[in-house]
């Protein structure tokens, strides 16, 4: 389903049949309606000044790291995170070629990155005698192990490069990867999209202990009177 | 090379497009004025597919929403911010203020937080209550049909709840609280502080059939793009144009200044053309500033002429002084009960606050004089650069190892979702003459137009009410099970009272007053020395409350709209 469809689906379909609600937009006469700019407005662009597009352009047509250092990245990413069905992993979620983008856009990050890269093929082959993306699983283990945990309590930058490597690249795999069309499914974020918030859902309070105060919920909307005209008494009190 | 003087003489010349500024377009047009409207940045419509950021996703980007060239971040609705490439400004040594400028039709409207609150009858004569500062020329009494009037056009939820200095208004029904919000609620319980549902201007409701209704993704700081929320350009720009008005619209365009005849009246203004970097000059009967307290006071320091020698509207040397931003600081705290979430739901909910405490202490009690209100963050948000960083920190409040990698990492970001809230007090700072900004000389932004230097410092006031924020704030963080993030920021850091500036409340530049040799407007927001030069963004504010200033901004523009539209039928100016 294309997500001109979804999003008509989303509007007028399940959501809407299931609170009794029809949304509806701006769909003044003759106007495109709502969903066809947001879906159209999301094909095209990503709300890009014409500056930020040509930065983006300008970092699109650099290399920084050369076809070694991304086949390390990408090994040591899904050792991070391995792949999972059905989401998969850092390869699905782009997440080489998110870090790659990054490091150019934020310059103070590349020595960091390339210098613990470096640092992982030196000591691999200190210790095995081969590369760290083509060492074993066991060996690259053994490596990560020894930089994998960080003290806490010592702040990052008093820590050595390597452990600020791994905490770096940790970092960047993960929101990499929750970032992506697939980690947000892994995730199950349920956002982003038109709906209708009417309160948590009871089985959620009960999970969590809390409950809504019915004093307090009759001030709240009544979602089937939004699409009603707001008109008050003279003293505010809401007639509609 | 000659200034290109344009022929047409508008009845008013509008500098600015946000708040205040759009409200003036929407009342002088709707009155059948012929109206211009300047504005330095480019044209901005919230539905304009090309610029719009609403419903983007993270991997739309490269960047994953990393706040590269927009401080709040990739998808946030303001262009410009912190810094502006060819634009600086300058500070005193030793002195800090942090200016957010926002170059676009709408201005920082299109992104703000929406929390839209009166000030209160103890706002406007605060002197009268402890004797710091001054005293505003109007009272609430004045103000409130303008806030009536505001929350029936623009939109407002909330509820009535009879708070003396936190009046009500004609609210549309607030949205039910979020989870984390529930929390709160029974936390702060626990310490006796208020909570009522937030105030901000979003459409739970329709408002008329121009607009359309909040869908509540959360991200009013994008602009709506069927204008559920209040952005300057949908909500009156916009609609001044549909209703017929006379609104022409001169973007890209940077003011340098007033231009004035013999008399020292105003004749318009001249600006400087973005698109080739040639000066224009406008010509209107009446010029009303609204380009923010900042860069209204610049413009006005800049209009140096015969009869105004120390700068336009400035015999009394009062123009920038005052200057005052709300106090801000802010904690985070982590929730074990609102661990291990469903992910079943929704729960974006509007761009804001659900909640919010208004401020409920006894200055006289305490050691600083003015208060402050809790704003209240957290949620299942939509995942952007950085989600996920540090996915296991908080392993170490329960003893375990933090780090590591393999499949634990994904079942701890779950674990972890969702179980951060954060808390921001806002308060009111007292109105210092001592701070100030004023015209720094030996600097021009890369119009060749002089830039403001700042001088601005805390005093001791403020320190002490950021430290009872932190307090209140650690306090709420146990009530609610809960454990503060990172180190309390301890006198060495001003109790992480942030810097003049960075809440983006900064009012007081122009302040009004009845007296023409200490404030600079009068209470209609006329310059006492021109009187055919008026203000109306947020730089005639005697002073700014523990609430933040936009609806006031609105009501205000709108009462001085009303004034000049009565001046002008009887021919007084």
């Amino acid at each position: 389903m294309d997500r001109r469809k979804s999003l008509k689906a989303i509007i007028l379909g399940a959501g809407a049949a299931s609170t009794g609600l029809v949304f509806n937009g701006c769909n003044t006469e003759g106007e495109p309606t709502v969903e066809t700019n947001i879906s159209e407005g999301a094909e095209k662009f990503f709300g890009r000044t014409p500056e930020e597009l040509a930065l983006i352009e300008k970092l699109n047509a650099e290399k920084l790291f050369n076809a070694h250092e991304m086949e390390t990245i990408t090994i040591l990413s899904t050792i991070i995170l391995p792949p999972k069905e059905p989401h998969g992993g850092p390869v699905e979620a782009e997440v080489p070629e998110f870090i790659e983008f990054i490091a150019k856009d934020y310059p103070e990050m590349q020595d960091t990155l390339i210098g613990g890269l470096m640092w992982l093929d030196h000591k691999c082959n200190t210790m095995f005698q081969v590369e760290f993306k083509t060492a074993t699983l066991e060996q690259q283990k053994q490596i990560l192990d020894t930089i994998a945990f960080h003290d806490p309590e010592i702040p990052l930058n008093e820590q050595p490069l390597e452990i600020q490597f791994f905490h770096m690249m940790r970092g960047l795999t993960v929101t990499g990867y929750y970032t992506s069309k697939v980690g947000i499914a892994d995730l199950g974020y349920k956002g982003n999209m038109p709906n209708v918030w009417d309160g948590v859902p009871e089985d959620v309070l009960e999970q969590h202990g809390v409950a809504y105060d019915p004093e307090w919920i009759a001030k709240c909307v009544d979602q089937s009177k939004r699409g009603i005209i707001a008109e008050w008494d003279d003293e505010g009190n809401l007639l509609t | 090379m000659q200034i290109k003087e344009l022929t047409e003489v508008y009845d008013v010349i509008i500098v600015g497009s946000g708040a205040g500024g759009g409200m003036a377009t929407k009342q002088l047009a709707d009155a059948g004025l012929n109206v211009a409207v300047v504005e330095a940045g480019p044209f901005f419509d919230p539905k304009n597919p090309e610029q719009m950021t609403q419903f983007k996703w993270p991997y739309e980007s490269p960047r994953r929403g990393a706040p590269k060239t927009r401080d709040f971040g990739e998808w946030d609705m303001a262009y410009g911010g912190w810094e502006i490439e060819g634009e600086p400004y300058t500070h005193t040594e030793g002195t800090k203020f942090d200016w957010f400028r926002s170059h676009m039709l709408g201005g920082r409207t299109n992104h703000w937080g929406r929390i839209s609150l009166r000030f209160g009858p103890k706002d406007f004569k605060h002197k009268d209550v402890d004797g710091f500062g001054d005293n505003w020329p109007i009272s609430y009494e004045d103000v409130k049909p303008y806030y009536d009037k505001v929350d029936k056009l623009i939109g407002v939820f909330g509820s009535k709840e009879g708070r003396p200095n936190d009046p009500d208004g004609f609210f549309l029904p607030p949205p039910k609280p979020r989870l984390h919000e529930l929390f709160y609620i029974n936390g702060a319980k626990k310490s006796g502080i208020p909570v009522i549902p937030g105030r901000l201007s979003m459409l739970t409701k329709k408002i008329n059939n121009d607009r359309g209704v909040c869908f509540y993704c959360g991200q009013c700081s994008r602009s709506c793009s069927v204008y559920a929320d209040f952005s300057s350009g949908s909500c009156l720009i916009f609609p001044a144009q549909k209703n017929g008005g006379r609104v022409k619209i001169f973007v890209n365009s940077v003011v340098r200044e007033v231009t004035t005849n013999e008399e020292g009246k105003a004749t318009g203004v001249s600006y400087i053309s973005k698109d080739d970097r040639k000066e224009y000059k406008l010509k209107a009967k009446v010029v009303v500033l609204a380009a923010s307290a900042c860069s209204s006071a610049r413009i006005l320091l800049n209009s140096k002429s015969k009869q105004h020698p120390n700068g336009l509207g400035n015999s009394s040397n009062h123009v920038g002084k005052y200057l005052h931003d709300s106090t801000g600081s802010s904690r985070t705290g982590f929730i074990p009960g609102l661990m291990n979430r469903k992910t079943s739901y929704n729960e974006d909910g509007v761009g804001g606050m659900h909640v919010y405490s208004p401020w409920w202490g006894d200055n006289s009690k305490l050691d600083f004089p003015r208060g402050y209100h809790i704003e209240v963050w957290g949620g299942m948000g939509m995942p952007n650069y950085g989600f996920g960083y540090d996915p296991n920190e908080f392993n170490k409040f329960f003893g375990l190892k933090v780090g590591g990698y393999g499949d634990s990492l994904r079942n701890d970001v779950k674990k972890y979702y969702g179980s951060v809230v954060g808390f921001g007090g806002r308060g009111e700072a007292i109105a210092r003459k001592e701070n100030y900004c004023e015209i720094d000389p030996t600097t021009v932004d890369k119009f060749g137009i002089p830039v403001l230097k700042f001088n601005y410092k805390w005093s001791d006031f403020e320190i002490k009410q950021a430290k009872h924020m932190q307090d209140t704030f650690e306090e709420l963080i146990h009530n609610m099970g809960g454990e503060p993030i990172g180190k309390k920021p301890g006198a060495e850091k001003n109790y992480g009272l942030l810097n003049p500036g960075e809440v983006i409340h900064e009012v007081g530049t122009t302040r009004m007053g009845n007296d023409p040799k200490t404030s600079v407007t009068n209470k209609y927001q006329q310059l006492h020395d021109v009187d055919n030069v008026f203000i109306v963004d947020a730089g005639p504010f005697v002073s700014q409350a523990d609430k933040n200033c936009t609806w006031t901004i609105l009501a205000l523009s709108w009462r001085a709209s009303d004034y000049i539209i009565e001046q002008l039928k009887q021919h007084n100016i």
